[in-house]
């Protein structure tokens, strides 16, 4: 190993980048052994109504995993997702249920403006406030949270009270793909080509890299940042719409501790927290790992408390794997740097 | 004099002040706000909050973050719990516990200062992993039949007064955690670390070691309060404490403490947690919903950090005009 990312090392983007792969890599092996020894026990759980429910499981996981990536790799963190999921859901129930004939489109249209609002506003406060991300959405994360719930008090919107096609869209699917997951992959793909191929995602790793370099070398990264954030509300507005068309049911409360599963899968993912590296499509394969062993573990019949305790023990496995890797990569660096 | 100025605008006084204000005018303003009855709820409602944002400030002020405070109290009750169904005597239990709790820090402290690893994303891992173990060990079951005089003394008041038995606990800790905090060479280190961990390393400071004794210190007290909890509502359940470690925070960052460490006092963040306490007390007593209070607990938090800022800015743009016009004449 040590060999190869020597020899490798003559071209140093290249080998990060490889590195990374393997990062992805890692997940897709623990994915595939997990998927192979589960369905040997019980053949059931590769059955197509199992497959679906996973993937219908995973599609809100991974919508509010990919805007969270992005603000990561910015070297921020987004803690008030789960509230504005909330907000967003109870914002969308609430008028679906006042205006059964109002199009589908029209509740993720209001959705998606509901959250982008919100990421706006931690946006502003963390550049233009010059605080600390972490303050900002935790702050954000009661307020949001305290909004809806005065908004609501205790009643919650029934799924009798909505609309019919709102209810089927969570159900509907484009052949045999259904709408969740169809979004899902839409969003996690199309954030993953914009990071990857677009000047604006370049920059917005080169922020989380070293915001200070970022500045000097003329990125505007207020408009970035600004924009990370309302990447990651207007997200997390999206899954509110789709959690409550899934779920029917929604009160004050819903979403509430979802920011801590959005951040595992990040983190599972392989995105580092110190900003600068990982893939969004990596944080959808690691909300997709994340839901995959909650099924698993109904499957295999195993406690099911033991799911929590278990996605713990995989985060910080996850962070110690990406410290192997950093101490690799800058052993190799520096062994590059002596032979010049 | 400018001294004196500074520190009278300092955040922690203005929290301070607040903080009386509110207690004042709840007094006056609230109806049952200033009963000894209701002083007995509040004391106890700000304990497990109060007794965790020591060290936590501790850990704050080097830089770092422990997320898993409130799991490792859900754990300690959930074991509690458990020793008692099989049998073991209170006694034996609760120094048992509080040895847990010490243990679960030390394992962060390991990944933390050990390993490297960033705090947040550690403590983000372990707050899944022993809420999980917590759930694992007793399920969603409860266990309640603790004996009468430990429960008895948590919720129970000096001589039966006004002054929670408890109350004792707080100030005495409190004291010992202000006195190390801003009286010890320890307790300098500590700024030393949050302010420039590798300048402090460089002047002879074990910055490692001394992270690592901070969680575990983390890890004990969030035990200790783990059975006091428990013994408080006589319920040893897995869930007990969830969400803790965001009010902690809350409370800490609102006190002054800076998020980036090497800045904030004891004093400030005592006020913030009895603010946050007393206002979520008085409303209550109003008949405003609990969650209504989210808004004010999160603008304030955001407050705190953002009109210093301001605050800082403003005076940076005086500043520069005063010297454009001495320039100019």
């Amino acid at each position: 190993m040590t060999a190869a990312l020597v020899t490798k090392s003559k071209r140093p983007a290249l080998s990060a980048g490889g590195l990374m792969k393997t990062r992805e890599l890692g997940i897709i092996l623990a994915l595939a052994i997990l998927v192979i020894f589960t369905a040997v026990n019980h053949p059931r759980f590769l059955s197509g109504q199992s497959i679906r429910d996973i993937l219908l499981n995973t599609a809100i996981l991974a919508v509010m995993a990919a805007g969270q990536a992005v603000v990561v790799i910015t070297r921020n963190i987004d803690l008030s997702v789960g509230s504005v999921l909330g907000l967003s859901a109870f914002t969308v129930a609430t008028m679906m249920s006042t205006n059964p004939d109002l199009p589908m489109i029209a509740a993720l249209l209001v959705g998606l403006a509901v959250g982008a609002v919100a990421g706006l506003i931690n946006g502003v406060l963390v550049r233009y406030g010059r605080v600390p991300a972490l303050v900002v959405t935790l702050g954000t994360l009661y307020m949001f949270r305290g909004i809806t719930y005065s908004w609501a008090g205790g009643q919650q919107v029934n799924a009798d009270e909505l609309p019919r096609h709102f209810l089927r869209f969570a159900n509907a699917s484009v052949l045999g793909v259904p709408w969740l997951v169809l979004i899902a992959v839409v969003v996690v793909g199309g954030v993953s080509v914009l990071m990857r191929n677009y000047r604006v995602g370049r920059e917005l790793y080169a922020m989380g890299s070293s915001p200070q370099a970022a500045e000097l070398a003329g990125i505007r990264v207020a408009r970035n940042l600004l924009g990370a954030f309302l990447l990651s509300g207007a997200l997390a507005g999206l899954a509110g719409v789709l959690f409550a068309a899934r779920f029917g049911t929604v009160d004050a409360s819903a979403g509430n501790g979802y920011e801590l599963t959005v951040v595992a899968a990040v983190v599972v993912g392989g995105v580092a927290v110190f900003g600068g590296s990982g893939t969004v499509w990596g944080a959808g394969l690691g909300a997709l790992l994340l839901t995959v062993i909650g099924s698993a573990l109904a499957v295999l019949d195993i406690n099911q408390f033991w799911q929590q305790a278990i996605v713990g023990a995989l985060i910080l496995f996850a962070i110690c794997a990406d410290r192997l890797v950093a101490v690799r990569i800058a052993r190799s660096l520096r062994k590059r740097d002596s032979h010049v | 004099m400018s001294e004196v100025r500074r520190r009278l605008a300092s955040w922690d006084s203005i929290i301070i002040a607040l903080t009386v204000l509110v207690l004042v005018v709840a007094s006056v303003g609230v109806p049952n706000f200033g009963t000894s009855r209701n002083f007995t709820f509040l004391v106890l409602d700000l304990m497990p909050i109060v007794l965790v944002a020591l060290p936590m400030t501790f850990i704050i002020v080097t830089g770092e973050i422990d997320l898993s405070v409130a799991s490792t109290l859900g754990l300690t009750s959930s074991l509690m719990g458990w020793f008692w169904n099989n049998g073991l005597s209170i006694e034996t239990i609760i120094p048992l516990c509080v040895l847990v709790g010490a243990m679960l820090g030390a394992f962060n402290g390991f990944l933390v200062t050990g390993l490297g690893l960033p705090s947040l994303a550690v403590t983000i891992g372990t707050l899944a992993l022993y809420r999980g173990l917590a759930f694992v060990v007793l399920g969603d079951g409860a266990v309640a039949d603790f004996p009468w005089n430990y429960t008895g003394w948590v919720t129970g008041t000096i001589g039966g007064g006004a002054v929670p038995n408890v109350l004792i606990l707080i100030v005495a800790l409190a004291l010992i955690f202000g006195v190390v905090l801003h009286a010890t060479p320890f307790g300098r280190s500590l700024y030393a670390i949050g302010a420039n961990a590798q300048a402090a390393h460089f002047s002879g400071i074990r910055v490692a070691r001394t992270k690592f004794w901070l969680y575990v210190a983390s890890g004990a007290i969030a035990g200790l309060v783990g059975v006091l909890w428990t013994l408080r509502y006589s319920s040893a359940r897995a869930d007990n404490g969830s969400g803790l470690e965001l009010a902690v925070v809350a409370a800490v960052l609102l006190g002054g403490v800076s998020i980036f460490g090497g800045r904030g006092t004891l004093p400030g963040v005592l006020a913030g947690v009895v603010l946050l306490a007393a206002l979520q007390n008085a409303l209550r007593l109003q008949d405003v919903s609990g969650q209504a209070l989210n808004i004010v607990t999160g603008a304030l938090l955001v407050l705190s950090v953002l009109l210093p800022n301001v605050a800082s800015s403003i005076r940076a743009t005086w500043h520069r005009r005063r010297l454009r016009q001495a320039a100019a004449s």
